[in-house]
């Protein structure tokens, strides 16, 4: 709590506000009677993207991965490129959700709803990139433990089948966080609802929750236990996504700075792109109050101080493929920064290292449009950084005789694009029916600022 | 069949005031506690954590349950990689022992995890009892905003002090701004 004391920061609600007002307000747009014109416009155009992505997807069940750019050596191209980047993005969703809950950063509120929204969707993007580059979707299960007829078993020593208990059980506790946390403000909106089906439909889904205090003592310690066990998960479902790099002896991708820096690297990216969200959120609804300045300077800070982590690593690669006096990371390392691919690598030092550091700056951490640019250099060179992993390590190894170059096709494309048409659509639909704002926790906000440090901590 | 203190109560399910806010409600709560109710509620917009003290709510044996459903999610994790690898299919992978327990980590990690998050989510609803999609209480028109902006008490006509004159005179004492009676 010294935080609050030494610095007159800005408050995290704008005055003014009762309980009356901001449930209000929070809740406003989920129960409009008609959706409006521009929800429409914007729906569709994310809408056309997901059905590229359908079609993708149909072209690819029936001709197989041989559509795509991947070949011998290159044989992961855009679908690993695309699973990090979109897991990476659902990382920050559970850090401003799980971390700063368990930091009792009373900030996160504002923004801990659409966050992990944001998570969810992008876990469920990524999630889908394994499978498509399995060629064979419908095969999936061979991955699984169960007892098949040939009594095999999956190999338990491969990073790749922890990914797959990993990423499943990420995606199912954030789903649960997620919906844990909704369950009061879909009685809000039970209660707020006129219409007999909204009401309905809002109560299945509140289980009948009625803010009893016996009720709210035994949530909390659950919401608490969630966001104890999301932190860890958070750190270890990156981790084993490094290793299936780490793990192999590929130049390039066998080394230990990856764990921290993949995760670190995560954080980054989801913060870009909670701020990339958040940021024409806050102008189109007016949330100004509740997701203030304050806000977007504090994840600023994150950014750059992750940015600063992902620059670190990029560093210690280099200098350890030096140091190491190996011939083949040697010439890899030298490879990424003048090699066929070196226009990239350059371009992701510049997206990636030198404009975060424009976030020194408060006045470009509190100026909307600077902000949102920097988050988007970051979102972009977030993804080529996965790019050059991916390519560069693999398109030249140990033996020239075997070296290839790698291009995506635009089967690749579409279908990345797609994922983001997927992305866009279930946060409209998210926008439109659910509170994008936690309204219990902002009500608990805003009758606990004037007396904030009289009262005894919630939690 | 079982004894009740007054027969009007049989259709009564309780008296429910509502109180201006939280640190009434919170003051009104310590009182009921004090006069002797044990059957008694309340209903709050937000989690308002002085309540715990006031009402004496016990401490709540979820983190248990969590703690149950992490060692099982992860004994169980372990028990299948351990099954697969050394007893159901022994093979020789690089050189590497059959019981590779560092390699086994990861999945048993994952597992507790996940196991200790259901566990909780289940233990939490099912001992709220919910879903209850229809309670007495949302009968009751300004129950409504209880989920907003209103701060609500309920004596329940089952506790063995409850008396529905004297009860109602007691939570007006207590500063309600108004009290209902809640039909069962």
């Amino acid at each position: 709590m010294a935080s609050h004391h030494h610095a007159p920061e800005p408050p995290v609600i704008e005055p003014g506000h009762d309980l009356e007002s901001v449930t209000h307000k929070l809740t406003a747009f989920p129960l409009i009677r008609r959706t409006p014109g521009r929800w429409f416009i914007g729906f569709m155009v994310v809408f056309i993207l997901l059905l590229v992505f359908l079609y993708a997807v149909i072209v690819l069940t029936v001709l197989g991965v041989g559509i795509w750019g991947i070949n011998i050596p290159v044989a992961w191209g855009f679908a690993i490129i695309n699973f990090v980047w979109w897991i990476g993005i659902g990382h920050a969703g559970t850090l401003i959700s799980a971390i700063l809950l368990l930091f009792r950063q009373s900030w996160r509120t504002s923004i801990n709803r659409f966050a992990e929204a944001m998570t969810l969707f992008a876990v469920a993007c990524a999630a889908l990139f394994p499978l498509l580059h399995l060629g064979r979707m419908h095969r999936f299960y061979y991955i699984l433990p169960y007892p098949d007829t040939l009594g095999l078993w999956p190999q338990w020593r491969s990073p790749l089948v922890w990914d797959v208990f990993a990423v499943a059980t990420y995606g199912l506790v954030s789903l649960l966080f997620w919906y844990v946390g909704l369950i009061p403000d879909l009685a809000t909106l039970r209660d707020r609802a006129r219409r007999p089906g909204a009401k309905r439909i809002y109560g299945f889904f509140a289980l009948g929750w009625r803010n009893s205090a016996r009720h709210w003592h035994r949530y909390q310690t659950l919401y608490l236990l969630l966001a104890g066990l999301a932190t860890p998960l958070v750190v270890s479902v990156h981790t084993i996504v490094s290793l299936d790099f780490a793990v192999s002896i590929i130049p390039g991708w066998h080394t230990t700075i990856f764990p921290p820096y993949f995760v670190a690297g995560a954080i980054f990216s989801g913060f870009a792109m909670v701020l990339t969200l958040i940021l024409p959120l806050r102008s189109i609804f007016g949330f100004h109050d509740v997701i203030t300045d304050r806000h977007l300077n504090n994840m600023a800070k994150i950014m750059l101080a992750t940015g600063l982590i992902v620059a670190y690593g990029y560093l210690m690669e280099n200098f350890i493929a030096w140091y190491s006096g190996n011939t083949f990371e040697q010439y890899m390392s030298a490879n990424r920064m003048t090699g066929p691919y070196a226009k990239l690598f350059w371009l992701l030092i510049l997206c990636n290292v030198a404009i975060p550091q424009l976030l020194w700056f408060r006045r470009v951490r509190t100026t909307v449009w600077m902000l949102f640019l920097v988050a988007l250099s970051v979102n972009y060179g977030m993804w080529l950084e996965r790019y050059i992993i991916v390519v560069t390590s693999l398109h030249r190894d140990f033996l020239p005789s075997s070296w290839d170059m790698y291009s995506a096709t635009r089967w690749d494309w579409m279908t990345y694009l797609g994922t983001i048409g997927l992305f866009l659509t279930l946060l409209f639909l998210f926008v439109r029916f659910l509170p994008s704002v936690s309204v219990f926790e902002v009500r608990e906000l805003v009758e606990h600022q004037p007396y904030e440090e009289a009262t005894p901590e919630v939690l | 069949m079982h004894a009740v203190p007054m027969e009007q109560s049989e259709s009564l399910y309780g008296l429910l005031a509502e109180y201006a806010d939280a640190s009434t409600l919170v003051a009104a709560s310590r009182r009921v506690r004090e006069e002797g109710y044990t059957v008694f509620d309340a209903y709050t917009p937000y989690p308002v954590a002085a309540l715990d003290e006031a009402m004496a709510i016990q401490p709540t044996r979820i983190p248990m349950w969590v703690l149950l459903g992490a060692l099982i999610g992860g004994v169980t994790a372990y028990g299948m990689q351990y099954y697969a690898a050394v007893i159901d299919y022994p093979w020789n992978v690089g050189g590497k022992p059959l019981h590779s327990w560092p390699a086994f980590i990861p999945i048993t990690f994952e597992l507790a995890v996940l196991g200790g998050a259901l566990f909780g989510l289940i233990a939490m609803i099912v001992k709220n009892r919910l879903p209850e999609p229809y309670h007495p209480l949302f009968d009751v028109p300004a129950f409504d905003q209880a989920s907003q902006h209103a701060f609500f008490l309920c004596i329940e006509a089952s506790d063995p002090r409850f008396d529905r004159e004297q009860t109602r005179q007691f939570l007006q004492a207590l500063g309600a701004k108004e009290v209902t009676e809640v039909v069962a």
